[in-house]
């Protein structure tokens, strides 16, 4: 990574009700593109991603430093790092179910800054005219677009992005995976993905953590290409058509 | 006949009573996580600042516009009391729920002796308009004023938070925070404002409550609050935290019923079988009739 990364992060320690779950991780996301993060289950993926946002739980305490530029993260709270351009799509997208569409969008606008809806609805033309549908009654990967435009209605520094296409069909996987292939060419993403289609789609760097540790950073699609590497690492073969 | 109509117009002001102790307590709970034992106190003090303004405030009195600016008087001291405990003891405790029973459980206690210490452990007559003491014949039915004023004011309130909620910028807050409280925040949202200002909507209602329920029954004690609040927390699970709407529904239900078998039966079956409907609700749904949404 030559350029100056966007995020930086240094020996990040979890704890989480005793469980040690992030043992001193350590990785930069490059200023451009998609550094994907992936690993098996349970190796503490979603935890790294909910403490560089701030979202671990009150009975958790986390150590280590996490700077986006010159400005460490950790001491500060979530609305004031999102604020700062740290947008964030949580895992099983998490959209308000009793709200409708627009009320949805309409919460995530900030006060002094124009919503960008004009580019949410050119990606996702199908939030524009479900707007007054309520979002629990909307399909997973037309919630997983809300989760997402909600997010791109203001300008970000860095997307964090968890597990886009968990759960999805096929077809809207790849629509998922366009959307984001467009929008990782204005703003740098950190992904978790499980899908290795995606991940050989989107990302260009890619951190591989097992047991709570990092244990590959590099080129994506050279870790894809390395078959063998990816079964160790991941449990999965990577001959996986894009 | 008249009877009928005459204890389900009792009924509906025992539930408005109900419910304006219950909504505030309901959102609370269903946005910020707080079971609220101190809520009673903010009945309590919009009573006796509602009281003591009648007696003392230049411009307010016991009739006419002195005793709107007399309740007005209590509903605020309501609200800042209530704002002033979300600030300096709930919000230090968010998360820690065992913490949050005993301080407001041991503030509950130490406002109703606050309040004997200062004005005494007797109830007091309150000041109200004289009319508030006469009857309006409804089909044939003598209902007190002072119980169809509760009516009206309930009707009010609850007209005036589903606006509130459906309308405004911080009514979306709050509807979205009962739902996914840290998700509101992860959109940049310092969700703490809200939880201050559902602390000071609840405060007020209450201290509303306060003022009406000193009309409603002539007096005013300390110990008021603890007793209503009681039927406040049955009429918020059976209704569902943090919904309004389902607080309503749920304080008619518990008025009604109580008023109606308490005349057809003997007196003090009705709360039984209040606690009766609360363990059925419980059993059969027991996320309340409304579950956890704040409707608009």
């Amino acid at each position: 990574m030559s350029a100056e990364p966007v995020l930086s992060v240094e020996n990040l320690s979890v704890r989480i009700a005793g469980l040690h779950i992030l043992q001193g991780v350590s990785f930069e996301v490059a200023s451009a593109g998609v550094t994907v993060l992936l690993g098996r289950n349970g190796v503490g993926k979603t935890t790294t991603l909910r403490a560089i946002v701030g979202l671990t739980p009150r009975n958790g305490e986390v150590r280590g430093t996490v700077r986006m530029g010159a400005r460490s993260l950790l001491a500060r709270p979530t609305h004031r790092l999102v604020r700062d351009g740290l947008g964030y799509v949580p895992e099983d997208r998490c959209v308000f179910a009793g709200l409708t569409v627009a009320e949805n969008l309409r919460l995530a606008e900030r006060r002094g800054t124009a919503p960008a809806y004009d580019k949410v609805f050119a990606l996702f033309p199908e939030l524009d005219r479900r707007g007054r549908q309520r979002a629990g009654s909307l399909s997973g990967g037309q919630q997983q677009m809300l989760a997402i435009g909600r997010v791109l209605l203001n300008d970000n520094r860095l997307l964090l992005v968890d597990e886009p296409t968990k759960g999805l069909a096929p077809k809207v996987v790849t629509e998922v995976a366009e959307v984001l292939e467009r929008v990782a060419e204005s703003v740098p993403v950190l992904l978790v993905e499980q899908n290795l289609a995606v991940v050989r789609r989107l990302a260009h760097d890619a951190v591989v953590l097992s047991a709570g540790r990092v244990a590959w950073t590099g080129n994506a699609q050279d870790l894809l290409l390395e078959t063998a590497l990816t079964k160790s690492l991941l449990g999965v073969g990577s001959e996986v058509k894009a | 006949m008249s009877t009928v109509i005459l204890l389900a117009l009792t009924g509906l002001g025992l539930a408005a009573l109900y419910f304006l102790v219950a909504s505030g307590l309901s959102l609370v709970f269903g946005l910020a996580d707080v079971l609220n034992f101190a809520h009673g106190l903010f009945l309590g003090v919009g009573a006796y600042a509602t009281w003591w303004a009648a007696g003392n405030l230049p411009g307010a009195g016991p009739s006419g516009f002195g005793f709107v600016v007399a309740v007005a008087f209590g509903v605020l001291a309501g609200a800042v009391v209530a704002v002033l405990v979300e600030l300096v003891l709930i919000r230090p405790l968010y998360s820690r729920t065992i913490e949050q029973v005993l301080v407001t459980v041991g503030l509950s206690l130490a406002g109703v002796a606050l309040l004997q210490a200062t004005w005494g452990a007797d109830a007091r007559p309150f000041p109200r308009p004289a009319w508030t003491r006469e009857v309006t014949s409804v089909l044939g039915a003598n209902v007190p004023n002072a119980g169809l004023l509760l009516i009206i004011a309930a009707v009010l309130v609850l007209g005036g938070l589903l606006a509130f909620l459906r309308f405004t910028r911080y009514g979306l807050i709050i509807r979205a925070g009962v739902e996914n409280r840290e998700m509101v925040t992860a959109l940049g949202i310092d969700v703490r404002k809200a939880f201050t200002l559902v602390f000071a909507i609840g405060g007020a209602a209450a201290a509303l409550a306060g003022a009406l329920g000193g009309v409603y029954f002539g007096t005013v004690s300390p110990g008021q609050g603890g007793s209503l609040l009681i039927f406040a927390f049955i009429v918020v699970v059976i209704g569902g935290m943090g919904s309004v709407v389902g607080s309503a529904y749920a304080a008619v239900a518990v008025g009604l019923l109580q008023q109606f078998v308490n005349y057809y039966g003997t007196s003090g079956l009705g709360d039984l079988c209040v606690v009766g409907l609360l363990a059925v609700v419980l059993l059969l749904r027991p996320q309340g009739l409304a579950g956890k949404v704040a409707h608009a």
